[in-house]
């Protein structure tokens, strides 16, 4: 009952601040190249859909970042696991990282479209670059984070060290994996978005960058908008992976209690 | 042969400022199937004799032998129950118990009975598909003891198991011990800090000083099994406790 209520209030506040908006702009005859109005976004948002323009430009983007997003992750996973383990490449690698880490990524953008051109390849390696570090890091953390009781338990149980690793270790850092795939993704639709503003040929980023210079401020409205969508969407798919892989987490069932806000 | 033989052990750890005493020329026998509780006051080094003897930590000087063979490494004829019951969250109750059977590769099918059997010796049937955070302290240490009975070791460590446990849950889970250790007759060695403990549940008591921990007595508790917890009433339960605790406020241990 209350959560009908609660629906139908969300609903009406979300349809009134249209309303309002749209009321505010044709009153005060605001310019469309300024601040278009939701019905001219909502038009430009059919026409796009209408003509497959958008589609088009939508199906680039989302190759790009969940190919970066997986190449990312999947090599800062590899190299995070190496830096946990063997104390050698720790020492050799761990300062570069420490460097890179503090170096904002897409600033390298330019650079790799000198390197790789304005195809696919060049975004992919831009997006795969920015969702590189949040798995590197949370998996070293979450490795290293080995609770010392769990140790000796495996170690009195004469456990090797490969089984530590896949038993214990592994496991353990699941919750800190997760953790950064969460920001990678994230992570991941800015570094493609942003090399797509660099140097592109296709991609709502493009997009976005072309209709600008055509003052086309509603188009740009409508692409904003497809991209919150975008955004929510990949994020909900990390969440529903990680229920799903982290069950047993004491922490993960708080976070659920905390997302659900109660009026 | 005695089931774990230790003589003029010692460990020191090595500190900033020269290095800390933990053990000091400790030497004791422990016979087959003999239940033996070291006591002792906080940081008099029990734990470390634990390790030691769980092959997790080596030895300063000395030699501990189990079984006739000296303690090189962990062993698999050995479980261990620690201070907390390490149990690992995302496995069931069932495959924690399963754990070492896992590790040694000793067949899940085969185990999967005895598994079930401990669980109900234990009291925890019906539990085997849920996870630990379902359950509560006492029932969590079960499963520990559980598993580290599930590949039939032929002797029990145990760090002060129940000491994070509440008054009434631990005077359960020392009958419950006894009742297991008169099923299957383990070696046990068990620590504790907790004289009346010791005494209800031991056939030997070694008193331990404080640091540097060395054995300063051997009781031999004579009182008839099964022991039900209204022992601890009988007028031969107290002069036990009586003695020992007399030996730790000799040393100045127990202030009064």
């Amino acid at each position: 009952m209350k959560n009908a209520r609660n629906v139908a209030l969300t609903i009406v506040l979300f349809c009134s601040s249209i309303l309002v908006w749209e009321v505010i702009v044709r009153a005060f005859e605001v310019p469309t190249f300024i601040f278009p109005a939701p019905s001219q976004v909502a038009t430009a948002l059919w026409r796009g859909f209408a003509s497959g323009l958008y589609q088009k430009h939508l199906y680039y983007t989302l190759v790009e970042t969940v190919l970066g997003f997986l190449l990312g992750s999947a090599l800062g996973f590899f190299l995070g696991t190496a830096v946990a383990l063997n104390r050698y490449v720790e020492y050799f690698f761990y300062p570069y990282i420490v460097m890179f880490q503090s170096l904002p990524k897409v600033a390298l953008a330019p650079l790799i479209v000198v390197w790789f051109g304005l195809g696919l390849k060049s975004q992919v390696i831009n997006t795969a670059l920015v969702a590189f570090f949040p798995l590197l890091v949370n998996t070293i953390v979450g490795l290293k984070s080995t609770d010392e009781d769990r140790m000796n338990l495996m170690r009195s149980l004469a456990a090797s060290d490969s089984q530590v690793f896949w038993m214990l270790r592994l496991p353990n850092a699941l919750p800190f994996v997760m953790a950064g795939l969460d920001v990678a993704m994230i992570f991941a639709l800015i570094g493609a978005i942003v090399a797509e503003f660099v140097g592109a040929r296709a991609g709502l980023g493009m997009l976005i960058q072309s209709m600008n210079f055509n003052m086309d401020v509603s188009g740009q409205f409508s692409v904003l908008l497809i991209l919150s969508i975008v955004g929510l969407l990949l994020n909900r798919c990390i969440l529903l992976i990680r229920r799903r892989v982290l069950f047993w987490d004491p922490s993960e069932k708080e976070r659920l209690e905390r997302e659900r806000v109660v009026i | 042969m005695e089931a774990i033989a230790v003589q003029e052990l010692s460990k020191l750890y090595p500190t900033r400022d020269g290095s800390v005493h933990a053990l000091q020329q400790i030497s004791f026998n422990v016979s087959e199937g003999e239940f033996v509780a070291v006591v002792g006051p906080s940081g008099c080094g029990k734990s470390t004799l634990l390790k030691i003897l769980a092959g997790i930590l080596p030895a300063s000087k000395g030699e501990a032998r189990l079984r006739g063979t000296p303690i090189t490494g962990p062993r698999r004829d050995i479980g261990v129950v620690f201070q907390s019951p390490v149990l690992l969250p995302w496995r069931s109750i069932l495959d924690n118990v399963l754990l070492p059977i896992d590790v040694q590769r000793l067949g899940r099918d085969r185990h999967l009975k005895v598994a079930m059997d401990l669980l109900s010796l234990v009291g925890l049937e019906g539990f085997e598909r849920h996870y630990p955070w379902e359950l509560s302290g006492g029932m969590q240490q079960r499963v520990a003891i559980t598993r580290a009975l599930i590949h039939d070791p032929a002797m029990l460590l145990m760090d002060e198991p129940f000491g994070a446990l509440d008054a009434m849950t631990r005077e359960q889970m020392n009958l419950e011990l006894q009742r297991i250790w008169l099923e299957r007759k383990k070696t046990v060695l068990f620590i504790t800090h907790s004289i009346p403990e010791a005494v209800f549940l031991a056939d030997r008591v070694l008193v331990m000083t404080p640091r540097p921990g060395c054995i300063m007595d051997d009781v031999q508790v004579k009182i008839p099994r099964p022991r039900a917890l209204e022992a601890m009433n009988f007028p031969e339960f107290a002069p036990y406790v009586h003695c020992i605790r007399a030996r730790f406020s000799a040393k100045g241990v127990i202030d009064s």
